[in-house]
């Protein structure tokens, strides 16, 4: 089916900050259409971040790939609702950030929604695994990493630094 | 602000003013942080404001209809056609003074887009249920700060109370047409206030202008900085 194909093409673009994992295992990849009218390819993704500076080159980069195959004139989309969380990235995705060292997030656990209304600190997985040694033994260095969307973090067993996705 | 309708132009321009006001300010730590850690994540909030900026200013231009985009709107208006209020243009003598403004602004924006994302107009509650994830990270940050800095030594809670009393006036600004939205602000920063050892200042002195145009004059330097390359050379790219 061409609207599968298309959506392999596009899906296939890497993350440029996350070189490990595809936009579409991200789950920024929100859907892959023609244009009734216009017959162009229509790709429609979604921001990790509202200023997430690598949207775009994921554009530029999905344009290309479509090119490539040979649709010149995709138009890419960006819609914000549903707002993207880690629990759209999926279980090859995250089994790639692990290997590239990059812990993957553990559930989002809704965040704040209407009604709560204190200032209780944002809910945090229990323990993150070191993605060298799998030590649950872990600690957070940094609430903020190289990018909006990690942390940075330290195994105390093997003592490595690591990444971890915030979960979000 | 009305949650049942379409948002106003001016509207638009507070919420996304604010945001990108609070980015170059925040933003102006770079490299400065008292450590690298910190440089990171002020940064990244920074860049989680400019994010909503664009969004908001981006459909504010497209509402008004006269051509505007978050660019112009950005760097080709004057100080006196921003919206933003007068807390997020104070300058930051020092860090405590990031940290406290950073908590009113935060505690705000979390309350203010929680309901916007429950609003009826389907633009803003995309950009407000985006932006209420991060201004919670952003709460958070600034709370674990507070008590960090207020419960820390002697010196870091002297510095760090001085700036609460000097920043304190500034949110009433936040509420002046929506009272209500005060006492739910109030319930998120007085036990991060409490839990720190510092003293809740009074109310009384109350500056407000800011959603009007009248600003202090520190906003004129920040948007001088902002906007010189842009006016300086149209249409650069790099």
């Amino acid at each position: 089916m061409v609207t599968a194909q298309l959506r392999r093409v596009a899906g296939s673009v890497v993350d440029p900050e996350l070189r490990a994992v595809t936009i579409e295992e991200l789950g920024i990849l929100r859907d892959v259409g023609v244009d009734p009218d216009s017959g162009r390819v229509v790709v429609t993704i979604t921001p990790t971040y509202a200023g997430c500076p690598a949207m775009d080159t994921i554009r530029a980069d999905i344009r290309q790939a479509l090119a490539v195959a040979g649709h010149p004139d995709a138009e890419v989309r960006t819609v914000l609702s549903p707002a993207w969380s880690t629990d759209r990235i999926s279980e090859a995705g995250r089994a790639k950030l692990a290997a590239a060292g990059i812990a993957p997030p553990g559930p989002a656990g809704g965040g704040p929604g209407p009604g709560r209304g204190t200032a209780g600190p944002v809910a945090l997985a229990l323990s993150v695994r070191c993605p060298r040694c799998g030590s649950p033994q872990t600690e957070q260095l940094s609430r903020f990493g190289s990018t909006a969307c990690k942390a940075l973090w330290r195994c105390r067993a093997c003592l490595e630094p690591f990444e971890h996705i915030k979960a979000l | 602000m009305t949650l049942t309708g379409t948002p106003t132009v001016a509207q638009l321009l507070c919420l996304g003013d604010d945001a990108l006001v609070a980015a170059q300010r925040l933003g102006q730590w770079c490299s400065r942080a008292p450590e690298m850690e910190e440089d990171v994540a002020l940064a990244n909030i920074a860049l989680d404001q400019l994010g909503a900026a664009r969004l908001l200013l981006s459909y504010a231009g497209d509402l008004e209809g006269a051509g505007r985009d978050e660019d112009a709107l950005a760097f080709l208006r004057d100080d006196r056609d921003f919206r933003s209020c007068l807390l997020v243009e104070l300058p930051d003598p020092d860090f405590a003074h990031t940290i406290a403004k950073l908590l009113f602004l935060a505690a705000y924006q979390r309350l203010h887009y929680e309901r916007l994302a429950a609003g009826a107009d389907e633009r803003l509650a995309s950009i407000a249920a985006k932006a209420v994830k991060e201004s919670a990270y952003h709460l958070d940050h600034a709370t674990l700060w507070t008590l960090r800095l207020g419960d820390g030594t002697a010196g870091s809670h002297r510095r760090m109370q001085a700036a609460v009393d000097e920043v304190w006036p500034y949110p009433h600004e936040l509420f002046e047409d929506d009272p209500d939205l005060r006492g739910a602000w109030l319930s998120i920063v007085e036990p991060v206030l409490a839990e720190a050892t510092l003293e809740r200042p009074a109310d009384g002195w109350a500056p407000t202008g800011g959603r009007s145009g009248r600003h202090t004059e520190h906003l004129s330097y920040l948007l001088a900085e902002m906007q010189v390359l842009h006016r300086a050379h149209p249409g650069a790219r790099w």
